[in-house]
C-alpha cells in the first residue's frame, strides 16, 4: 500500500478525512480558547486587584 | 485511610485538585487517540460492502455516544446543583456544555459526510438525526439561557431546569432506530455480541476512551476558569500564586 492510495481511500477522501480533519480541528481550537480564557482571566483578577489597590 | 469527599466539592480545593488532574487526563487521551487512530486506519480491514468510507466509524460512533452521555452528566450535575445548591456542581454543569455541544457539532458533520456517499444525501429529517440536532439546541439553548442571566445562581437554577427537561431527549436518540423506521443503521454492538471485526472494535473503542478522557481534561480547564471568575472577590483567589504575581 502506498500512501497515495492511502489518501485516496478509494474515492473517499473527501469524506473520510473531512471527518477527521474538522473533528481534530475542533478539539485543537477548543484547546487553544481554554488557554486563552485562563490566561485572560487571570489577567483581569491582576487588573481588577491592581486599580482596587490604587484607590 | 478516610478520604473526605466533601472537602473536594468546595471551589477553593476543588481548583487545586483539578489543575493536578488534568494532565492526568489530557495525556492519556492524547496517547489512546494515536493508538485508535492507527488501528482504525492500519489495522482495521476494508469494509467488504462500505469500502473505505466506514472508517469514519472510529469517529463518528465515539462523539455521539458522548454527545448524549455529556449531556446526562450536564443535567445530572446541574440537578444535584438545583436541589443541594451545591454551586461547584452548577460549574460543572456549565463547563460541560460547550464540550458536549462541540460532540454533538461533531456527530452532525461526520453523519452527513457518511450519509452523502452511503446515502446519497447528506442530511434526511430522520427520527435519529433529528433529534440529534434538537440535542445541539438543547446545549446551545442551555449555553444561552445562563449567558443572558447576569446573577450566575439564578443562572443556574434556569439553566438547569432547561437542561433537566431536556433529558428527555437522550432516550429517544438512543431508542429512535428502534422506535421509528428510519435510515440511520441500527446499533452494530449488542450486550448479546457483535459481528464486528475485533480490529474494528478495537479501533472505535480506543477513540471512545480517549475522547472520554479528553472530555474530562477539557472540563477540568473550563472548570478552573469559572471558579476563578465566579470566586474572584474571595480571599482564596487572590492569595493563588498565579494571580499574585
Amino acid at each position: 500500500m502506498n500512501w497515495l492510495e492511502f489518501f485516496a481511500m478509494k474515492g473517499y477522501a473527501l469524506y473520510v478525512w473531512g471527518s477527521y480533519g474538522i473533528a481534530l480541528l475542533v478539539f485543537a481550537v477548543e484547546i487553544i480558547l481554554l488557554r486563552h480564557k485562563r490566561k485572560t482571566t487571570l489577567q483581569q483578577l491582576r487588573l481588577v486587584r491592581d486599580a482596587e489597590n490604587l484607590e | 485511610m478516610a478520604i473526605n469527599w466533601f472537602k473536594y466539592a468546595a471551589p477553593s480545593t476543588f481548583y487545586g485538585l483539578a489543575g493536578k488532574l488534568i494532565p492526568w487526563f489530557a495525556w492519556p487521551a492524547a496517547v489512546l487517540f494515536v493508538v485508535g487512530l492507527y488501528i482504525g486506519f492500519f489495522v482495521a480491514p476494508t469494509d467488504a460492502t462500505q469500502s473505505e468510507a466506514y472508517r469514519i466509524i472510529f469517529i463518528h460512533v465515539p462523539v455521539s455516544i458522548l454527545s448524549m452521555i455529556v449531556y446526562l452528566v450536564m443535567a445530572g450535575y446541574a440537578a444535584v446543583g438545583l436541589i443541594f445548591n451545591t454551586r461547584l456542581s452548577s460549574m460543572m454543569a456549565t463547563a460541560l456544555a460547550p464540550t458536549g455541544a462541540l460532540l454533538t457539532f461533531l456527530s452532525l458533520w461526520t453523519g452527513a459526510l457518511w450519509g452523502k456517499p452511503m446515502w446519497g444525501a447528506w442530511w434526511v429529517w430522520d427520527a435519529r438525526l433529528t433529534s440529534e440536532l434538537i440535542l445541539l439546541f438543547l446545549y446551545l439553548g442551555f449555553m444561552s439561557l445562563q449567558a443572558s442571566i447576569e446573577d450566575p445562581r439564578r443562572a443556574d437554577r434556569a439553566g438547569a431546569l432547561l437542561a433537566i427537561v431536556g433529558a428527555v431527549n437522550v432516550p429517544i436518540i438512543y431508542f429512535s432506530v428502534q422506535w421509528w423506521n428510519t435510515l440511520h443503521q441500527g446499533a452494530t454492538i449488542k450486550m448479546s455480541g457483535t459481528s464486528m471485526h475485533i480490529a474494528m472494535q478495537q479501533a472505535m473503542f480506543a477513540v471512545l476512551a480517549a475522547l472520554w478522557l479528553y472530555v474530562i481534561a477539557v472540563t477540568l480547564m473550563r472548570v478552573r476558569s469559572i471558579i476563578l471568575q465566579r470566586e474572584r472577590n474571595s480571599q482564596w483567589v487572590a492569595e493563588l500564586s498565579e494571580v499574585k504575581q
